[in-house]
């Protein structure tokens, strides 16, 4: 859409809400990271220090040094690389199938997946509790990934599905009439190509999993095996150590730092490939 | 023959597509299954303590039904769902407008801020809100008393009311950012020369806006809102949080957390059952459109 139109007037009020909505996104990041620097007399004074100079690494320390922290990264970092691993794996053969093949029950398969794809954890989760205390899974990595692995494949499939469409199958057609087999042709053209792809799929099937609490608080209910969300919100909730928002804010800041990273790598590939069309014009 | 030919080519295809389909049928078929089974027996304590479940037929959605609990909160989970979808909606696509008429440096200033709150993990974004809305220490209280308001030691979470309109903003500011994205790349796709021979012919800023501009970004707006209609009829962490750092549980439940209240917590797991299988109802209701709209997309390819 043309930027020319509507005159100056227009344009100085809409710069004026865009850094309206500026401070009102970042604001809440900003008191997280500043704060999480600060000694905990400082967070607890008469007036907040809007722009504090001179912080402290006392609130990292002691994140560190408590161990739970350690340990719930552990658990963490197990289940959201399993999940990625397997996920993007099975993903990927489905992906591979329904881009390339007309089978029998592959409507089906299409049908099911989107329709998956809607049904809230919510509304199984009580039933998934069940089925895993009765295979004596509950408060396990095996358990927690099981299920997460189930809620990021339809999403993975779904996007690998569009990646493999991309690649047009003359390409292994022409490698083919050179002498590669067809699995020879797969695995030496097509699935260079499809690295990007894999690369933005697993990016976010790893931030879903990370960020996930709802499964996994009812997962993992003994405190010696909670994911990172759910020991920061046991840790914000303990009231009887008196609520130390300095460590919280720190260890929100922790949990926080690697999401922001990956989503930069992959929302730059989705916002270029969202507006592709328009730079061209 | 042929037949057997058939079936040998539909081998490779099938087994590709297996382990991802052993997954999901493991981890949600079986559940699935398991809970329409759950949701008609008596399973409380004494069953998980061994005693086998009895078959009660509709009884639990009889009582689910008829004990007042449950019409109050699907109410309150609809209305918590409309007003943030369609407050994230509203104000989303009004961004996204307003971005087309920004100057180059504060739209991608616009853009920057509105990524970092859409990257932010949901516990540490509720984590910071809690504090910004804490009574004692929260800035909020701090500056609304610097203006001149009573809000020292205000408790905002204690009151349903206010519980709700803290969860609210909450939800908006952490799901505005995904709309504007989708619509303003949609806006940027607005094939230029129509918008400009409207004006020729013309047509106002706001005729130009209804019979040019929203026609061609219909389709992506349909999907934005019944996303995020589907996503807010779900929200769970926010209000599990928001409880557990004061809410009254029993005068600010939704579905999410009143099932989680009933089967994990409670231990009336055919309860919660029936009242999970209420959820999947209402779901269903709610998003058939847009099933509909993505089977007839699958289709036409």
């Amino acid at each position: 859409m043309s930027r020319r139109h509507g005159g100056r007037g227009t344009r100085l009020g809409a710069d004026l809400i865009g850094v309206v909505v500026f401070l009102v996104c970042v604001f809440p990041v900003y008191w997280m990271v500043s704060r999480s620097f600060l000694p905990r007399n400082r967070i607890k004074g008469e007036d907040p220090e809007i722009v504090p100079t001179h912080g402290t690494l006392a609130n990292y320390r002691k994140v560190f040094d408590d161990g739970s922290f350690n340990h719930a990264l552990v658990t963490s970092l197990s289940v959201t690389l399993l999940t990625v691993a397997v996920a993007l794996l099975f993903a990927f053969l489905a992906a591979v199938a329904v881009s390339r093949f007309r089978f029998r029950g592959r409507t089906t398969f299409i049908l099911t997946l989107l329709v998956i794809q809607m049904i809230p954890a919510e509304a199984l989760f009580i039933s998934q509790y069940k089925m895993l205390d009765g295979v004596g899974l509950l408060n396990s990595v095996v358990g927690l990934t099981l299920v997460y692995v189930a809620s990021v494949l339809p999403f993975t499939v779904w996007t690998l599905r569009g990646f493999v469409d991309g690649v047009p199958h003359e390409l292994e057609e022409a490698a083919m009439m050179d002498g590669c087999s067809r699995t020879g042709a797969f695995f030496r053209v097509t699935l260079p190509l499809l690295a990007p792809g894999l690369v933005a799929t697993g990016v976010f099937g790893f931030i879903q999993a990370w960020n996930e609490f709802t499964l996994a608080v009812v997962v993992m209910t003994d405190p010696a095996k909670e994911t990172l969300p759910v020991w920061l919100v046991a840790f914000t909730d303990s009231r009887s150590r008196g609520v130390d928002w300095g460590a919280i804010m720190a260890s929100s800041t922790l949990i926080t730092l690697p999401v922001i990273i990956f989503f930069l790598i992959v929302q730059r590939r989705m916002v270029a490939g969202l507006t592709a069309g328009a730079v061209k014009g | 023959m042929a037949h057997t030919a058939a079936r040998r080519r539909n081998r490779l295809p099938i087994g590709l597509v297996l382990p991802a389909a052993i997954v999901l049928g493991l981890a949600l078929g079986y559940p699935l299954i398991r809970q329409v089974v759950l949701s008609l027996q008596e399973f409380g304590l004494a069953q998980q303590f061994g005693q086998p479940p009895e078959w009660t037929g509709l009884g639990n959605y009889r009582e689910l039904l008829g004990n007042g609990e449950l019409w109050p909160v699907v109410l309150r989970t609809v209305a918590f769902c409309f007003v943030n979808a369609g407050l994230t909606f509203g104000i989303g696509l009004a961004l996204a407008l307003l971005m087309t008429r920004m100057s180059r440096v504060v739209r991608v200033l616009t853009q920057c801020g509105l990524l970092l709150a859409w990257a932010m993990p949901v516990v540490a974004a509720m984590t910071v809100w809690q504090f910004l809305f804490d009574t004692e220490y929260g800035v909020v209280n701090w500056a609304l008393t610097r203006a001149g308001g009573d809000f020292q030691n205000h408790g905002w979470l204690q009151n349903p009311w206010s519980f709700y309109m803290v969860a609210t903003i909450i939800v908006v500011w952490m799901s505005v950012p995904f709309v504007v994205f989708t619509t303003y790349a949609a806006l940027t796709q607005v094939p230029e020369d129509v918008v400009e021979a409207a004006r020729i012919d013309g047509a106002g800023a706001w005729q130009r806006f209804v019979h040019v501009v929203l026609p061609s970004i219909r389709p992506v707006l349909l999907v934005v809102a019944l996303l995020q209609v589907i996503w807010d009829l779900r929200v769970f962490t926010q209000i599990y949080t928001l409880q557990k750092s004061g809410g009254v549980t029993a005068d600010t439940n939704l579905l999410g957390t009143y099932i989680h209240t009933l089967g994990i917590k409670g231990g009336d797991f055919g309860m919660a059952a029936a009242a999970a299988m209420f959820m999947l109802a209402l779901t269903v209701v709610l998003t058939a459109p847009y099933v509909v709209m993505m089977l007839r997309q699958e289709r036409d390819q």
